[in-house]
């Protein structure tokens, strides 16, 4: 996949440029500022010099106003320590627009990249325009940020992008009722979870199956199927397996990727477990995904593979938390001993040397940022891998048990596979072979075969 | 000042919207002032008439075209000629195979079926009595725009499970009649057709409106002649009708064909280009901005072009000899 999750629950259809900037003045009446409770240290941007009368401009795919005003009301605190203005700009074409932009010589100050793939191809097409991460803002991400997180900001060894934003992919919504009605326990290795699997399905009636999947996503049908080969990756593979494999070191129709496919396929193309409420295995490639996991609700289905963002879909008056009508427990792996985690997040690079921008990236790399931008984030969907984040400065239970997941020291993260990508097969033949791998039952070889020969050469 | 430059609000945003389009007047009627008076000689008027509309078409048009031609002959970053590779591509890979064969598809069912379903709607409801009210309903989709045509023709595929209440009109049909729900838009090549066919009910009422109007402008005394001679009924439709709607039903399909080629709404909307349904213009569209891919994606668009340039062509050269004639 290769959208950013905000956008992925608004859908990619408008492709319309919103563009709403922020003047000095008006933080002030936004109302934003009335969440912050979090003092924060003005004299940590001394060392940058008077900002007062600058301005950075940020640039990203975050674009409806319920999304991107958290982020705004997030800089206020650094607005009134420095004195600059940061304008925000929201397009929900970035994807599209970055690399035009870039082009053209007409890159933002900041832009907040939703995928290192497309980060990496920028750093290394307009080198002579992108500007590394400066040294404070280096210092605070080797302070409060793990290592994989630093990796995915550097290309070809030099730091580009600071982190500002994660999410986590290895979830399974499921209804704690039903549950606890059946008697099932929270699976803690695979094997449970499959047998909790084969129960189900033995007992199911009707429209009801124990999964419930849906991949189609407009333009970007197909990606919520690369989310779940990805984690059965991060379960039959090593990690650095994971990694050879995102760079194409170790090829896609290798037997180790093969397996991953094939074990994502044990439940996505197994008619007896799929597809819950909403028909047989086919209709997994046109059941939207925003809608997929509904199913739940009614009884017909019992489990939900979906990221962290995935609460925001639930609709009005359904209660996510571990005693409300929804939950997500964390996608057992073989052994309780491991504990891969699938994830993404976004990156912010520089296009302009300037103090002011040093500066504005040291704030998003500190603790301070983090926690702030959790509480001007009231209804959740948010939250960032930096160490010092306070949990209770996130406003939803899903928002803190991923943070949890993240801060777990056993924890190895690996970042979504297909934003890594070249967007040839990322944002190309990984969706529409995986599309045509459940639609028309195409054998897990011959995807694996078309995709690798489609990798570009360069 | 800073508004005019960063419009804020509604209001702000229409005061702009006047004050540029005024801006642009009042340059053009300077412009068209200076070169319309008397003693100048003659090229300044002809520059000045032209020259705009030559330049913006030479900006807007042309540098942009002649752009993909080259392009189409680059790598994906634009530092390397690579000859035909790029059109090798497309001949060459099955995916891309798979989207020639239903562009041709199509091309040649949507202009002809459309074109003939509006003529034979068009002689059997001229001059009945509820011939206002017939040709309305088959020109309404007309007025539809393609998104929202295939956004209603998506609702009337929609498939639910068998035992699941139905909510597309098609499944709910065949569930009635004791058949099994079908997934219309998901087993190739049905799905093509489920796409041409909401086309054809885009087109048909274009075909209809036009053809329709050519058969008003029959002269009576041709089609009273033909009476006296008795002929009547299919005879009528092959011997006077047809020959005499000849240039509009040439004009209705190629404006159809044109169309069609360029039908990136229907694949989009209803599929994304998914289980084996794109054609090139979808196609152009994902390599291009999806995937990254600008090369293939400015190969297909001088594909598109190689392909739409015979049938404009033609039509042009129609339009002229009709010209003649009168």
């Amino acid at each position: 996949m290769s959208k950013l999750p905000l956008r992925k629950i608004l859908g990619g259809t408008a492709a319309t440029a919103m563009v709403f900037s922020l003047a000095a003045c008006s933080s002030e009446d936004s109302g934003g500022n009335d969440l912050i409770t979090y003092e924060i240290d003005c004299t940590q941007f001394e060392e940058f010099g008077d900002l007062s009368g600058t301005t950075v401009t940020v640039y990203s795919s975050i674009a409806s106003e319920s999304e991107a005003q958290p982020h705004v009301d997030s800089f206020a605190p650094f607005e009134e320590c420095t004195g600059v203005d940061v304008e925000w700009e929201g397009n929900r074409d970035f994807e599209a627009q970055m690399p035009i932009r870039a082009a053209a010589g007409n890159a933002p100050d900041i832009a907040y990249f939703p995928q290192p793939g497309l980060m990496g191809s920028i750093v290394r097409d307009y080198n002579d325009q992108v500007v590394p991460v400066g040294p404070t803002a280096e210092a605070n991400i080797d302070q409060y940020y793990s290592e994989a997180f630093k990796a995915y900001g550097t290309v070809d060894g030099t730091l580009y992008g600071v982190p500002v934003g994660a999410n986590v992919k290895s979830f399974v919504w499921y209804s704690p009722s039903m549950f606890a009605e059946a008697g099932y326990e929270i699976p803690t290795t695979w094997d449970e979870l499959m047998t909790i699997t084969e129960d189900i399905a033995a007992n199911a009636e009707g429209v009801e199956k124990p999964w419930c999947a849906g991949i189609e996503s407009g333009g970007a049908t197909g990606w919520p199927a690369t989310d779940w080969v990805e984690d059965m990756m991060l379960r039959t593979a090593t990690p650095e397996q994971y990694d050879q494999w995102v760079t194409n070191e170790l090829a896609f129709n290798d037997p180790v990727v093969i397996e991953a496919i094939d074990k994502a396929g044990s439940i996505l193309k197994n008619p007896d477990y799929v597809n819950g409420g909403l028909g047989n295995v086919a209709t997994i490639a046109t059941a939207p995904f925003t809608d997929a996991g509904l199913p739940i609700l009614d009884g017909q289905c019992w489990m939900h593979r979906q990221a962290s963002f995935y609460q925001a879909n639930w609709g009005e008056g359904v209660t996510v938390a571990e005693d409300g009508d929804v939950w997500a427990f964390y996608l057992p792996a073989d052994s309780v001993d491991e504990h891969p985690v699938l994830g993404a997040g976004e990156f912010a690079t520089a296009f302009r040397d300037a103090p002011e921008v040093h500066a504005f990236q040291a704030y998003l790399t500190s603790p301070d940022w983090s926690n702030i931008k959790g509480q001007t984030t009231p209804n959740g969907g948010w939250l960032s891998a930096n160490t010092e984040l306070d949990p209770a400065n996130l406003t939803k239970p899903i928002d803190q048990l991923s943070y949890e997941i993240l801060a777990d020291p056993a924890t190895v993260f690996r970042f979504d596979g297909s934003d890594l990508m070249p967007s040839a097969v990322g944002a190309g033949t990984f969706w529409t072979e995986m599309t045509s791998w459940i639609a028309n039952d195409k054998s897990t070889q011959d995807v694996a075969d078309a995709i690798q020969d489609s990798w570009p050469s360069e | 000042m800073e508004w005019l430059l960063k419009p804020d609000g509604a209001g702000q945003e229409f005061l702009v919207m006047i004050i540029a389009i005024a801006l642009f007047a009042s340059v053009m009627a300077l412009v068209l002032f200076l070169t319309d008076r008397p003693n100048m000689p003659r090229w300044v008027p002809i520059v000045g008439y032209l020259g705009p509309a030559v330049a913006l078409i030479g900006f807007g048009l042309l540098f942009p075209a002649l752009t993909t031609v080259v392009n189409s002959f680059q790598n994906r970053t634009k530092d390397a000629f690579v000859g035909l590779d790029n059109y090798a591509e497309i001949f060459t890979n099955p995916e891309f195979i798979r989207v020639l064969v239903n562009t041709a598809l199509w091309m040649v069912l949507v202009p002809l079926v459309s074109t003939a379903l509006g003529l034979v709607y068009a002689v059997l409801v001229d001059r009945i009595r509820m011939e206002k009210v017939a040709k309305t309903l088959i020109f309404l989709p007309m007025a539809i725009s393609m998104v929202g045509a295939s956004i209603i023709w998506k609702f009337v595929y929609e498939y639910k499970p068998p035992g699941v209440d139905q909510i597309g009109l098609l499944n709910q049909l065949l569930v009635t009649f004791g058949a099994e729900p079908q997934q219309f838009l998901l087993d190739p090549p049905g799905n093509t057709f489920a796409l041409i066919f909401v086309m054809i009910w885009i087109q048909t009422g274009f075909a209809m409106t036009v053809l329709s109007a050519a058969i008003k402008a029959i002269p009576d005394d041709i089609v009273e002649a033909a009476q006296i001679d008795g002929v009547s009924g299919i005879k009528m439709f092959v011997y006077i009708t047809m020959p005499s709607v000849r240039p509009a039903i040439i004009v209705v399909l190629t404006t159809i064909a044109m169309a069609t080629l360029k039908a990136f709404d229907v694949v989009y909307t209803m599929t994304g280009g998914n289980f084996q349904t794109s054609v090139i213009a979808n196609e152009f569209f994902t390599q291009s901005f999806v995937r990254q891919q600008p090369h293939i994606g400015a190969a297909l668009a001088v594909l598109l072009f190689v392909i739409v340039s015979p049938i404009v062509i033609y039509n042009v050269r129609n339009m002229r000899i009709s010209e003649g004639e009168r």
